[in-house]
């Protein structure tokens, strides 16, 4: 007997975005129409109104990471929030002024997502040395890794909390921890941990730590980055200079329809995590016991359990992963490294993992989420394994090792 | 990327797809001709084979398998159509301009029809190499 099919195009892709909570959209919705009011407008009701609810958002916010309402910045999203706390935190704590090379050492990993490795390089031409060191290959990176590249005039480090493509962790709290021995500060990505996974930025050590509201069924143009304010009191120069909103760290009339749809979005998370992270983690394994028994020369990529629990990454050996998204098509998922699928190039995540690159080449990354139902996930891994099983018949490579020759051996012609 | 409908037809119903034998049988037929073109690293390769009948020197079988995206195996697919029939000099002058434009392919995906060429060219100078030494 059949199950009902699910609906289709199927969306399996809650890593690279959400669709926003219908909750969070009628939030928001007044703050469009007759709570137009400009936060900033501090002598009318309009304003006050908007105020009100920027401030509501804030701890709302706040509360999800363990916070003062204070310690929040609103911004666009993540990869401004990384911008601002990487570029910020180096100009505000570099060695020397800018001009001059030496200006101080910062410490990151290449896996990281290209809104870190890029302000990065850009900080590398204005006279700061980075060190990007490789994640282990279960994709996680430690303390120690931290401390053995730990150097005098390190002023920042910034590692992400969880992988993009992956999911794997990397421990934020020790390596907090170490940071705060050494008077050294710490960013952290945490765009997809945060609203997944319990997070108190106190405890976890954590200085500055960006967060997106379009991946935690918040919209899109709209996230934050967490300032410490105490033990240390982190500073940051500003990169948007203006009008002085969000204590001067971001000036621009606040986005307020955003900022009450991103408060919103915490609160909603911060009440079904727990139960979403076991309802998705018991998906997830599902998912990957089905794959991994149907298929042979398949590898679950990252560490096994230092992960989120509604992602998965799957290597296909002897496919190729173009052809298998469009065998998948109805299924929206993410192949080879995240933001570039669009490109034939290997993912840089996994190769800085050492998966091969005939693995790299057929990478699935399937990411479930609050919508996410039980028969579509049966539903997709039948048809990913009817797929695999269809480019395997067509696939020379897939031959050869049943054969028995081992393709590296071969001498290819690179074209 | 949106795919040529053709591209797609091929893609779905790949045409001869396989192989006369395993690598081992395929290498000491002398009426097999082979060609194994491209790199994993590069995300495509084709196995072209073609059987030649000594009678006519006519090409009478044509397989593929391919590990590439769908405009490789499409192109593969189409070039062990065009092949079939044909002698081994008609076959040399295939082009792979000729490919692009049977599949309508975007300049992005050229190269597959390139590669697809590359079979063609290496499975009929294979054919050629093994039946000289006679």
């Amino acid at each position: 007997m059949r199950a009902e099919l699910p609906k289709l195009p199927m969306y399996l892709d809650y890593a690279a975005t959400t669709p926003c909570d219908p909750r969070v959209v009628e939030a928001m919705f007044p703050y469009f129409t007759e709570k137009f009011g400009n936060p900033g407008s501090r002598n009318h009701s309009f304003g006050w109104d908007a105020e009100e609810a920027v401030t509501k958002a804030r701890q709302q916010v706040a509360e999800l990471i363990g916070a003062d309402p204070k310690e929040i910045i609103f911004t666009s999203g993540s990869t401004e929030s990384n911008n601002l706390a990487i570029k910020g935190a180096a100009n505000m704590y570099a060695k020397k002024p800018t001009g001059h090379t030496q200006r101080g050492h910062i410490i990151s990993v290449i896996h990281e997502h290209k809104a870190v490795l890029d302000p990065c390089k850009r900080l590398e031409k204005e006279g700061f040395e980075v060190t990007l060191i490789d994640p282990q290959s279960d994709g996680t990176v430690t303390r120690e890794m931290i401390e053995a590249v730990i150097r005098d005039d390190t002023i920042l480090v910034t590692v992400m909390w969880a992988n993009n493509e992956i999911g794997t962790f990397n421990e934020v709290p020790e390596i907090g921890a170490l940071c705060h021995e050494r008077g050294i500060i710490f960013h952290t990505d945490a765009t997809q941990w945060v609203g997944k996974m319990p997070t108190n930025v106190k405890k976890d050590n954590v200085d500055l730590l960006s967060l997106s509201g379009h991946k935690m069924y918040g919209p899109k143009g709209i996230g934050a980055l967490y300032v410490r304010r105490r033990r240390p009191r982190v500073r940051l120069m500003a990169l948007q200079e203006g009008g002085g909103q969000e204590r001067g760290f971001r000036s621009g009339t606040s986005n307020v329809t955003g900022i009450v749809g991103l408060g919103k979005a915490c609160e909603l998370c911060a009440a079904d995590m727990d139960a979403q992270r076991q309802r998705l983690g018991a998906l997830r394994d599902k998912l990957e016991t089905k794959i991994t028994n149907a298929l042979d020369v398949v590898q679950v990529n990252g560490h096994p359990d230092k992960r989120l629990a509604h992602l998965t990454n799957i290597s296909f050996g002897f496919v190729e992963g173009e052809s298998l998204m469009m065998a998948l098509k109805e299924i929206a998922m993410s192949s080879g490294s995240a933001c570039t699928s669009a490109s034939l190039e290997p993912s840089y995540v996994l190769k800085a993992l050492g998966v091969g690159d005939d693995l790299a080449h057929s990478s699935l990354r399937i990411s479930m989420g609050r919508w996410t139902t039980e028969e579509e996930i049966d539903y997709a891994g039948d048809k990913i394994i009817e797929a695999v099983n269809k480019l395997r018949d067509l696939s020379p490579l897939y031959d050869m090792h049943n054969e028995g020759i081992d393709i590296t051996k071969i001498e290819w012609a690179a074209h | 990327m949106a795919y040529s409908e053709k591209v797609i037809e091929h893609y779905e119903k790949p045409r001869n797809v396989g192989t006369f034998g395993t690598q081992k049988e395929i290498k000491e037929r002398t009426d097999i001709g082979v060609g194994l073109v491209g790199a994993p690293e590069c995300g495509d390769v084709m196995q072209l084979q073609i059987k030649v009948d000594d009678n006519t020197g006519r090409i009478e079988d044509a397989k593929f398998k391919c590990f590439g995206c769908g405009s490789a195996i499409a192109s593969s697919s189409l070039a062990t159509e065009w092949l079939k029939g044909k002698t081994l000099d008609e076959g040399m002058k295939i082009k792979n301009t000729e490919i692009v434009e049977e599949l309508s392919l975007p300049p992005v995906k050229i190269h597959c029809s390139v590669l697809a060429e590359d079979a063609i060219k290496s499975a009929i100078a294979d054919y050629k190499q093994k039946n000289s030494k006679n």
